[in-house]
């Protein structure tokens, strides 16, 4: 008889995600479920209130990739309102996009993923003179590289294990057959856990800087808060931009020395894990950072498009503007339609709340019934999978010469092919990599914003529109991005000065979807199918496939409306 | 159970002499707010406590609090998780997951009854039996009471826990409501904003380690040390705003200046909080600094009292009968006529949520 594995907490996430596996005779993963359990209903707050007010409001559907619901807010509410901001602007909201990419899948990588791969007590047994010795060989170029270094480290660990308080590291799978690095790669990476924490409370100080706090820096409809005047104390001025730069050198060094090397050195012990999670094949990206205003999608630098069934060859055009592409399903979301419906355009309107899910507290969920908070979207009635992965392989497939070069040096140093990008591997390596690409942009957009101001252009802010005495009775817009987890729209529909409806799909809505009417799976769920687990009992190898899409459920999970609320028709101009 | 060392051995571990280790201690003190003179208690406590066991849970919300905890500069996240607290449970950072963590909140619950502190990210949907979260197929509105009942205190993580925050604002489509609501038979420590700065985070912590005892609270529940003064008492714009100098709109003259935000909505006149004081990321900046009037993330139903760029109320100059608008026209006949710039503060109103603490 089949084995259920159920894993809920799923911990290191944003939010909360249920996993339920279906395990063959050999513990091979032969049907899987995710469901989010969690939902609270931010689209229906919105309504009524000032649209200005609204990037507000979104940014707090996240904390962890604070930031990008502010800035496809603001967007969208410029998009309906016909705003261009100025050139400042678009950099300064550039840099910020970039801080939060590069923070973000740092973090992911060290505090949420590692700990999939790297096994704490092991570091116990390491060498430190042959730690540091491996340490070099990893990165030559990163200083903290002593057999001194690694021995405090050690010790730290050691004492921390006999202490007998082992905190947020007790009951986990140490020792656990998947674990595959030797002692010294794990003190390595532990000692690199503890520099990433130390780090990145660093970095976002850019976000202090332009926006005033981090989590949850401030934005402006119309451009940035933050004047520039080089002849002021008192707003944007050299001591501030050195601070930035000087952040920006720092982060240069954590990701091509740190990071990178840490991310191919571990990845080289796990072979097998190019050959799980592959999923549904299927990726898209709406596109992001741009050089010359929204509008011009051929100039950013994350080109946007659609791969389908894992073919390089061909990049199919994807337009967030066109409602013929997305559709959202509910047959196995605890939602309703009108008159039995199960698939509509986002803006056609919405639904009901409706749990039709077991009465708490539960065991199991029923994978032929609605389990999710869930809905499914779908391209073109495709499942589809959005984030770094995505983006990697849209850039790599449409011959962007950058993508390419460092997603062939990666392959080259692993001894593989573009076909290992298909994994769960392939997804944790392509977060590492375009961490890579955007750190550099980091510094590409600030050296921008210095010529900016060198030929004399200080603006941050298009102010004409900023009175709703100024907005027409009626308007509609959207704004995209893409944010750390993946594709990610914002549409609102303004009427009479106020937010008559807004909507957003997320990018963990299209990674967390449940099974659309189809029974098509989503993208985690059809990443763990087909993966062996080793124990059962203890599901490391079901953490690594979910980690390697760096889940945000309270993103996820926000969706429409409550009881019966009808919301009205957007559509995009 | 083996041994459990103090923060003071963890820290000799880590090969940290005995002078940096009085000099982080001395840096902590100032950090809450303290004098000289409370640093030996401090050093005693590093020495000689075992650390604290800590369950953090999360609820309804957006994990900014976790994230703006491990943004702490002093002390950092690495000493306050390995070194300060044993942080038993917190699915944000746990290692492991699914029964097993879950195993670890009951045996804590156990194991430290009535000696562990629940820390609360986020907060409950009460509609529909609690549908609206759950974590191991159980409604976080009972993991909530289950895990208060045996805690020696709470403490409430930014305005999700404190005050109910963006799900609770208007129509609060979930019946999202603050721990207060919830648990009310165990002292709460309710530590506002959205998210809170990081330093008060690890500050109120810390006290707890520290002094043996919870800091005084004001009648919002709130630590009086972190949140006892307005915003705009200790704001750097303050005397613009005295001067009547103002920003009438982005990147305005008045704007690249530095002038004060209040026609720009600020809150700061209305808001409690050390926003102006400790500021944000070791002290770079705060949304004031950077431009942006303060949304007040830290009161209650901030949320539902906007439209934020609407100001909060005309100032009214005794004598005058003036506004901001007038204000700056006025200053002449203000300097002439003497009147202290501090009582026009006093008369700042916040009419549509007039509740300040004091009242």
């Amino acid at each position: 008889m089949a084995t259920r594995v159920v894993v809920d907490p799923v911990t290191r996430i944003e939010g909360h995600l249920r996993v339920e596996a279906m395990l063959d005779g050999s513990n091979r993963i032969q049907d899987a479920i995710s469901s989010g359990t969690m939902w609270r209903g931010i689209e229906v707050i919105l309504q009524g209130r000032d649209p200005r007010d609204a990037w507000a409001f979104c940014e707090r559907i996240c904390g962890v990739c604070t930031t990008v619901h502010a800035l496809a807010s603001v967007r969208c509410v410029e998009n309906s309102l016909g705003i261009t901001i100025p050139k400042n602007a678009e950099i300064i909201r550039n840099i910020m996009f970039l801080t939060q990419m590069v923070q973000d899948h740092v973090v992911h990588f060290y505090h949420l993923h590692a700990l999939d791969w790297v096994d704490i007590v092991s570091a116990l047994k390491a060498d430190p003179a042959a730690t540091a010795s491996l340490a070099r060989s990893v990165s030559p170029k990163w200083p903290l590289a002593t057999e001194g270094y690694f021995r405090d480290i050690a010790g730290t660990v050691k004492k921390f294990v006999e202490s007998g308080q082992l905190g947020i590291f007790q009951n986990a799978y140490w020792g656990h057959p998947a674990y595959k690095l030797p002692p010294e790669a794990n003190l390595m990476a532990v000692a690199h856990y503890l520099e990433a924490l130390k780090w990145q409370k660093e970095l976002v100080k850019i976000h202090t800087v332009f926006g005033g706090k981090n989590p949850h820096p401030n934005y402006v409809v119309g451009g940035m808060a933050c004047a520039i005047d080089l002849n002021s104390d008192n707003a944007i001025n050299m001591e501030r931009l050195n601070l930035v730069k000087d952040q920006i050198t720092a982060a240069i060094n954590v990701v091509e020395n740190m990071y990178v090397p840490d991310l191919l050195a571990i990845a080289s012990f796990y072979p097998e894990w190019t050959t799980y999670g592959g999923g549904l094949g299927n990726y898209m990206a709406y596109g992001d950072i741009p050089q010359n205003g929204i509008a011009d999608v051929a100039k950013f630098r994350f080109p946007r498009g659609v791969i389908l069934d894992k073919n390089l060859g061909e990049v199919l055009p994807v337009d967030p503007t066109d409602p013929e592409q997305i559709q959202e399903e509910i047959a196995h979301s605890w939602y309703q339609y009108p008159n039995g419906k199960t698939s509509l355009h986002p803006w056609d309107g919405v639904t009901e709340a409706h749990y039709s899910g077991p009465k708490t507290p539960y065991k199991e969920l029923d994978e032929t019934k609605a389990y999710s908070w869930l809905k499914a979207p779908r391209w073109r009635g495709h499942a589809m999978e959005v984030g770094p992965l995505a983006r990697m392989l849209v850039g790599y497939a449409s011959g962007r010469a950058e993508f390419k070069e460092v997603v062939n040096a990666a392959l080259g140093k692993l001894k593989v092919g573009p076909a290992a990008l298909f994994s769960t591997l392939g997804r944790t390596a392509a977060r590492g990599l375009e961490t890579q690409l955007a750190v550099h942009w980091l510094q590409d957009e600030y050296d921008k914003l210095i010529a900016n101001l060198k030929a004399g252009d200080s603006a941050t802010a298009d102010t004409h529109s900023w009175s709703p005495e100024t907005w027409k009775p009626e308007s509609k817009g959207l704004g995209f991005t893409e944010a750390p987890r993946g594709a990610l729209c914002h549409w609102i529909h303004i009427k009479d000065k106020k937010i008559d409806n807004y909507q957003i799909v997320v990018p963990s809505t299209w990674n967390a979807s449940p099974k659309d009417g189809k029974g098509q799976h989503g993208a985690y769920e059809a990443a763990l199918i087909g993966t062996p687990m080793a124990d059962p009992k203890r599901p490391v190898e079901i953490l690594r496939t979910i980690h390697s899409f760096d889940p945000c459920l309270a993103c996820a999970s926000h969706v429409i409306g409550p009881t019966g609320e009808q919301l009205a028709e957007v559509i995009v101009r | 159970m083996a041994s459990q060392p103090s923060t003071y051995d963890l820290i000799r571990q880590h090969g940290i002499d005995r002078r940096t280790f009085l000099n982080y201690c001395t840096r902590i003190t100032a950090a809450m707010g303290l004098g000289a003179a409370v640093v030996p208690d401090v050093v005693a406590a590093m020495e000689n406590k075992p650390r604290i066991p800590v369950i953090w849970l999360h609820g309804l919300e957006c994990t900014c609090c976790s994230e703006s905890f491990i943004r702490s500069a002093h002390p950092i996240a690495q000493d306050m998780i390995l070194n300060m607290i044993s942080l038993d449970y917190d699915d944000v950072l746990q290692a492991a997951a699914g029964e097993q963590v879950e195993e670890i909140r009951r045996r804590i619950m156990k194991e430290h009854k009535g000696a562990y502190i629940l820390a609360v990210e986020g907060n409950a949907p009460t509609k529909d039996d609690g549908v609206y979260c759950t974590i191991g197929g159980q409604s976080f509105l009972e993991i909530l009471k289950e895990t208060a009942a045996d805690a020696k205190a709470v403490i409430a993580w930014g305005s999700c826990a404190s005050h109910g925050c963006v799900q609770n604002a208007r129509p609060n489509p979930t019946g999202a409501q603050p721990v207060k609501k919830i648990i009310t038979d165990k002292p709460i420590i309710n530590v506002p904003g959205c998210p809170p700065i990081a330093d008060v985070m690890t500050g109120v912590l810390t006290y707890i380690l520290t002094f043996d005892k919870l800091p005084e609270l004001d009648r919002a529940g709130r630590p009086k040390m972190f949140y006892g003064q307005r915003i705009h008492d200790k704001c750097y714009r303050r005397p613009f705003f005295d001067a009547g100098q103002f920003v009438e709109q982005w990147d305005d003259e008045g704007a690249k200046k530095g002038w004060c935000l209040y026609k720009m909505g600020c809150r700061g006149p209305s808001t409690y909080n050390s926003c102006s004081t400790i500021k944000w990321n070791e002290g770079v900046s705060f949304p004031i600094g950077s431009g942006h009037p303060c949304l007040g993330c830290s009161e209650e139903n901030f949320w539902d009292n906007g439209p934020f760029y609407e100001r909060l109320s005309n100032v009214i100059v005794p004598g005058i009968d003036s506004t901001p608008d007038q204000l700056g026209k006025a200053l002449t006949v203000l300097t002439v006529a003497g009147v202290g710039a501090h009582v026009v503060s006093q008369l700042v109103r916040t009419p549509k949520n007039g509740a300040s603490p004091e009242k």
